[in-house]
Order: C-alpha cells, then sequence, then structure tokens
C-alpha cells in the first residue's frame, strides 16, 4: 500500500513536469506574442514601451530559465498572474474548479445510476427485444457529438418546456435547487455517451460472466435471477467498466470544455478557451497542469476502486 | 463408512432400500439442435430411485451423463435443445414445472454439486456467504443464525479452522476445501436429492477419497438420495447402491452395484472394469484404454452404438440395436447380444480373434499381461475378471 502511494507520487511528480514542460514550450512557439496580450493594441507600435513591458515580465529570459522560474513559483502555490486580467491565476482556478468538478461528478454519477442497471440487465437478456433495444440506444448515444446532445436538450428541456435555465449557472451557495437545476442539462448532455459506453462495456462483461461455472452453481441454488445478476454477476463484471470510467475521465474534460461554452458556464473549460484565444499563457499553463493533476488522481482512483469491487486486491495487497 | 443410519432406517443399509420412491424418470430424451444436425444426447433413459437410495451414473466423457442430469433438474442447458420424457420427484413430472416452481426445489428439494471446485464457487464471494445465501433466502433465517449455520455446515464437512475461514474468499482455500464448502452448500437446506457431477474429477487421488467419503457419509446420515456421476467405475464401487452405466445417451448396463461388479453382463462395462486405476500399479501406468473413440453423437453407426470399439462384434450387431432387457434377475439389465460370459460370447471373441480384430487383439494383449501382475484393483468389493 504505501509502495502504491510513493510509485504514484513520483508519477504524478514526473508527468507534471514533462506535462508542464512540453506545454510551456508549445505556449511559447505559438504565433503570436503574449506581449500583444499585455498591453492595447495602439501601445504596441511603441518599441521602447513593448521592451520595458517584456523586461518586466521577464519575456526576454530564456525559455529554459523563465520555466524554471515558473516552476519555481508554481511548487510554492503561486502560479503566475493572469496576462490579461492582472489577477493571480490561483484566485480564478479556484473560484472556477468547483463549477467543472461538479459538472463532472454529476455527468459521471449519473452515468453510472443509468448504465450499471441497464448494462446487466440488457447482458442478461442477451439478444433479446430489450437487449437489442438498449442495444440500439446505445449505439445511437454513441454516434451523437456531445455539442449536438447539448443542444437538442436545450431546445428541448429549456426552450420548449421551459423547466432549466438554457444557459449561465448558480453556485451552490444560491441553493440547493438552483444549482441543481443549472447542472442539469449540461450534465445530461456529457452523461449520453459515457451512459452508451459503459452500458455497452457492462453488457458484453456481464454476457461473459453469466457463462461462468458459478452462476450456474449459484442459479441451481434456487437463488432468484435478480440476486444472481447482481450479487453474482455484477461485481465480477466490473472490472472492464471501472477501467473505463478512469480512461474515459480524458474525454470527458475535452467534453466538459465544449459544454460549458454552449452552456456559457464560468468554469475552467471555458476559461481555458478565452486564455488560448487571448494567448493568456500563464492561465493556459496552469489549467494544463491542473488537468493533468486530475487525470493522474483519477487513475490512482480507479485503482483504488478496484481494490473495492475485487476484494481477491485486497487481500493480496 | 459403516456409520449408523437415521432412526428410521436401523439396521442394513439394504432396509434403506425399501423406502419410497423419489425420483422416477421414464424414457428420458435430449436432442441439441445444431447447425451441423440434431444432436442426440440423451436417448430414452429410465431408472427409478428409492428414497435414501444411491445411483452411480458412469460413462466416458461425451457419453451423456452431465446431459442427464441436468435434464432432470431442469438447469438450462442451451437455446436449441429438446427434452422429453418424464420425470417424476415425489410424484411431480419435473419437466412440466414453470421455471419458478424448479426454482423452488433447487437448493431446497434437490441440490448439485459440479464438477470443478475451482470454478463453481464465485471468487469474488466469501466461502461462508455461499455455503448459506440460499439458506437465508429460501428459509428467512437471520444472520447470525445463518452464520452459526454455516459455520456448523463447515465443520461437518471437516473444514479445519472454520470459524477462521469462513470470510475466506475461495482461492485462499485448496481445491479439497473448495469441494467441502460445495457440499457444506449443498447440504445447507437438507435436499432429499443430490446430484454430484464428477464431485472429483479435478482433485488428487488422495483428496478424492476423502470427498467421496465424505459425500457417502453425508447421503447415509441424512438419509438422501444421491444420484453419483463419474467416468472411473472405481468411484463407485462400495460407495452407491445402484450402477447405471451409459454409452452414447443410453443405458447399457443397469443393476445393483455389486452385482455389476460381480457379474459383468455389457462389454462396455467391461471395458470400463479394465480401465480402473488400480492400486497395485505404481501410479501413472497408462490404463488399459478402450480402443477407440465414443461415437460422435450426431452420427451414431447403426445397429449398437458399440458395435465400432467393441471385441465382441458381430455382424448382427452392426443392424439390429439391442434393447435393455433383465438378464437373470429382474434387477439386472443389459443391452448386448452377446452378454460376457455367455457361451455365445466366447465363441464371438474366438472368432474375432481369428480375423485379428484390432480391438480384439487389444483385449487378448491385456488379459495376458494381467496374468503376470497381481490383479488387485481399487475396488473394494468389487472382482476383476
Ligand atoms: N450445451 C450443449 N450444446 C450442444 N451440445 C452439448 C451441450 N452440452 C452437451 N452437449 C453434447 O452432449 C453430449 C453429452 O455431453 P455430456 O456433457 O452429457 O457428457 P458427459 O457424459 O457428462 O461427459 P463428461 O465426462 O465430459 O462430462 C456430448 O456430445 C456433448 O458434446
Ligand atoms: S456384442 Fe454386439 S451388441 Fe453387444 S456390445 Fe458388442 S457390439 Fe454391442
Ligand atoms: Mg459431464
Amino acid at each position: 500500500m504505501q509502495k502504491m502511494i510513493v510509485g504514484r507520487l513520483t508519477r504524478l511528480v514526473v508527468t507534471v513536469l514533462v506535462v508542464s514542460f512540453v506545454t510551456f514550450v508549445g505556449v511559447n512557439v505559438l504565433p503570436g506574442d503574449p506581449v500583444n496580450a499585455l498591453i492595447p493594441i495602439d501601445a504596441q507600435q511603441d518599441r521602447e514601451f513593448v521592451e520595458q513591458i517584456r523586461e518586466e515580465w521577464g519575456l526576454n529570459d530564456p525559455m529554459v530559465v523563465r520555466y524554471g522560474r515558473w516552476l519555481g513559483d508554481a511548487v510554492q502555490g503561486d502560479l503566475g498572474r493572469s496576462l490579461v486580467t492582472g489577477q493571480p491565476v490561483t484566485d480564478e482556478i479556484t473560484h472556477r474548479l468547483p463549477i467543472t468538478l461538479e459538472l463532472m461528478a454529476v455527468a459521471v454519477g449519473f452515468s453510472l445510476l443509468i448504465a450499471v442497471p441497464l448494462g446487466a440487465f440488457s447482458g442478461y437478456r442477451e439478444g433479446r427485444r430489450s437487449d437489442r433495444l438498449v442495444s440500439g440506444l446505445a449505439q445511437a448515444g454513441l454516434s451523437l457529438p456531445v455539442f449536438v446532445t447539448g443542444l437538442i436538450l436545450i431546445y428541448v428541456f429549456a426552450l420548449r418546456l421551459q423547466w432549466f435555465p438554457a444557459v449561465g449557472w448558480n453556485r451552490l451557495s444560491d441553493g440547493l435547487g438552483p444549482n441543481l437545476k443549472s447542472v442539469a442539462l449540461p450534465a445530461l448532455s456529457l452523461a449520453v455517451t459515457e451512459i452508451a459506453v459503459y452500458t455497452r462495456v457492462l453488457r458484453s462483461d456481464m454476457i461473459a460472466t453469466l457463462k461462468e461455472n458459478y452462476i450456474l452453481s449459484a442459479r441451481a441454488k434456487g437463488l432468484t435471477d435478480r440476486f444472481v445478476l447482481f450479487r453474482h454477476g455484477l461485481r465480477p463484471s466490473l472490472l472492464t467498466l471501472v477501467t473505463v470510467v478512469g480512461l474515459n475521465i480524458g474525454f470527458l474534460i475535452g467534453g466538459s470544455l465544449v459544454i460549458e461554452y454552449l452552456f456559457a458556464i464560468p468554469g475552467l473549460g471555458k476559461r481555458l478557451f478565452s486564455a488560448i484565444q487571448q494567448r493568456d499563457f500563464m492561465m493556459v499553463q496552469a489549467i494544463t497542469v491542473l488537468i493533468t493533476v486530475f487525470y493522474v488522481i483519477v487513475n490512482t482512483a480507479t485503482d483504488l476502486v478496484y481494490m473495492v469491487v475485487d476484494p481477491r486486491i485486497r487481500r493480496t495487497n | 463408512m459403516a456409520i449408523s443410519q437415521e432412526p428410521v432406517d436401523t439396521s442394513t443399509p439394504s432396509e434403506s432400500m425399501e423406502g419410497s420412491e423419489i425420483l422416477r424418470v421414464e424414457d428420458l430424451h435430449t436432442s441439441f439442435f445444431l447447425p451441423i444436425g440434431e444432436l442426440q444426447a440423451v436417448r430414452g433413459v429410465s431408472f427409478t430411485l428409492k428414497r435414501g437410495q444411491s445411483l452411480g451414473i458412469v460413462g466416458e466423457s461425451g457419453s451423456g451423463k452431465t446431459v442427464l442430469a441436468r435434464s432432470i433438474m431442469g438447469l438450462t442447458l442451451a437455446k436449441h435443445v429438446e427434452i422429453s420424457g418424464k420425470a417424476f420427484f415425489n410424484g411431480r413430472d419435473l419437466l412440466t414445472l414453470s421455471r419458478r416452481e424448479m426454482r423452488s426445489l433447487w437448493g431446497t428439494e434437490i441440490a448439485m454439486i459440479f464438477q470443478d471446485p475451482m470454478t463453481s464457487l464465485n471468487p469474488m464471494v466469501k466461502i461462508g456467504r455461499q455455503v448459506i445465501e440460499h439458506l437465508r433466502q429460501h428459509k428467512n433465517v437471520d444472520r447470525r443464525e445463518a452464520k452459526q449455520i454455516a459455520l456448523d455446515l463447515l465443520n461437518e464437512v471437516r473444514i479445519p479452522e472454520a470459524e477462521s475461514r469462513i470470510d475466506r474468499l475461495p482461492h485462499e482455500l485448496s481445491g479439497g476445501m473448495r469441494q467441502r464448502v460445495s457440499i457444506a452448500s449443498a447440504l445447507a437446506c437438507e435436499p432429499s436429492l443430490l446430484f454430484a457431477d464428477e464431485p472429483t474429477t479435478a482433485l488428487d487421488v488422495t483428496v478424492q477419497h476423502q470427498i467421496l467419503n465424505l459425500l457417502s457419509r453425508e447421503q447415509r446420515q441424512r438419509n438422501m438420495t444421491m444420484v453419483l456421476v463419474t467416468h472411473d467405475l472405481g468411484v463407485i464401487a462400495g460407495r452407491t447402491d445402484e450402477t447405471l452405466v451409459m454409452y452414447a445417451g443410453k443405458v447399457v448396463e443397469q443393476a445393483p452395484t455389486a452385482e455389476i461388479f460381480d457379474n459383468t453382463q455389457h462389454p462396455y462395462t467391461e471395458a470400463l472394469m479394465r480401465s480402473i486405476p488400480r492400486t497395485s500399479q505404481p501410479s501413472h501406468t497408462p490404463l488399459a484404454a478402450i480402443t477407440g473413440r465414443p461415437p460422435v453423437a450426431t452420427h451414431l453407426p447403426k445397429g449398437c452404438a458399440f458395435s465400432p470399439r467393441c471385441p465382441y462384434v458381430q455382424p448382427r450387431c452392426h443392424e439390429e440395436d439391442p434393447s435393455l432387457v433383465s438378464i437373470g434377475t429382474s434387477e439386472h439389465k443389459a443391452a448386448c447380444w452377446y452378454p460376457v460370459g455367455s457361451d455365445a460370447n466366447r465363441e464371438a471373441f474366438e472368432r474375432n480373434l481369428s480375423d485379428r480384430l484390432p480391438q480384439t487383439l487389444a483385449v487378448a494383449e491385456a488379459l495376458d499381461a494381467d496374468q503376470g501382475s497381481e490383479t488387485s484393483a481399487d475396488v473394494p468389493d468389487g472382482e476383476l475378471t
């Protein structure tokens, strides 16, 4: 256990170093001068002024030096200041991160809530009409791009039925009701693909599990089908699903960028978009590193979930 | 194995055979409809069992033993399967019951132990729970009571330190221990009929004996009816009351177990006798295998199904399929035109020997080899000829 944690931390550090450096280089070789983000257009012709600003922000130092400086500050919790607003990057992140996390957590939670019973049932009814229906729906769900799903949901539930707001965000501090209302459609947009993927993965593992001898012997004990399915069949069928949920977080991050943009949600994704457009590379750098850290954390969490699901792994650790 | 009987049956095992009829199977057929054609796995099997009796079903791999047991028990075998005939359990025809009705019998009245203890227990569920989960579902016992029952059962099947093992996972136990767990689980609801489908095939020889003895002991103590399926005649010797020898989906010989050993009638049974592993031989001595392979159940030969491999085969065998008829006593039945020990059989053997029929030569060779070595088989009360 201890060994695992140390290993994971090392991996986290190495990954963050590599990713932050690559991002740093990438942002710097992008066409467009970051200094342009700092000064108004009419002042950009003033060579001297530009040079002064460059000096001030340390933009004239070699890239490695600048990266070293950034890293030194970062380990002390200072991610620098936004080139556009001049505000500390960390302030803005702490403000926006909870929104994105909530969106993703609700999307994954909701997806699992739907996909686990659906996948299990569909696998149990393999080849029957209900299974074919579920598989067909999953196929359809998979082929819908996130922004299309989002647009459809906005049209039906926000514009037509007016059950939910079309855009914007109410924080949890504004009350649970309004908060849930604003998370519902964006999370559902993200969830559609996830539900489709999870359902298919669980279904195929379930089909394999139900052919196992121990399922036959459980049935021969006169246990009800539901008991056999959920108490004997489910657990051994969850391992691939856990892996896929972990891996899919990556796609989900991408999806939430789109969704935040579409629903005008003031999360990190939306900020990343504007930061890239504005060459606000401090902000881009910070958000990218954050995503990396998040990804590694999710991976570690996945391994912990394995232990919860499979008691054999727990025992040997 | 001389464990005292339940109060009902006070004296000899033969008296328990006087019990009431519990299972009567009549002309059972099971066919699979495969792309290559109809596969007749079971072709007209009939037998009766009385309460407390034990029956051994013996035959090579593919002879239809498992399909027979599962057909009776109503466990789904495959999608395209057709079962016909009758299987009365306490007077009710199991083949006409709904799934729900069957489920109420499974575990409580009829239990099954499967061949491979490595795969028939759920690897992710603690063994204690697997022993009593159906007890809790069928009989509404509370958690604490169920745990005590699980503990008692694990002790009963001689699992040492049951207290600490109850929360173990199957992979933390040896194969023999796992099969004991399966037995405990099968016994939990005190079924009146137990199918054990090759319960020891996957285990070491020494462990095999322990498990078989455990099964026999439980069967007698509980006055349970048991069907013991095996491909090894040595397994049932001295352990079951009745024996049914199956070949290609049919019963070829049927008699009280001792009678089968003392007075073998069918050439196939005789061949199986020769392939019983013997304790006197060093282990890993190749067994006297039966020449040839069992027929593929989709392409059965005309006439007697054993004819392509039989050392006594005569022209008639290729034409007419012998039916199962009483030989000597009414309790002993065999399906053969030239039963072992008859004059006709000896003549057939001599004729085939002079015709240099391969399977006949192989048998003659095995007999010669046997003459030299000690013929003490792993059979308590059986005699090998
Ligand atoms: N689900 C199934 N679908 C198609 N054919 C099957 C199925 N189950 C069994 N069979 C066929 O039925 C025949 C009898 O099989 P069965 O499993 O009863 O043999 P067995 O006597 O139990 O042999 P073993 O010692 O290998 O367990 C075989 O030819 C087998 O291939
Ligand atoms: S002697 Fe004929 S009928 Fe008897 S088993 Fe051999 S082939 Fe079949
Ligand atoms: Mg079998």
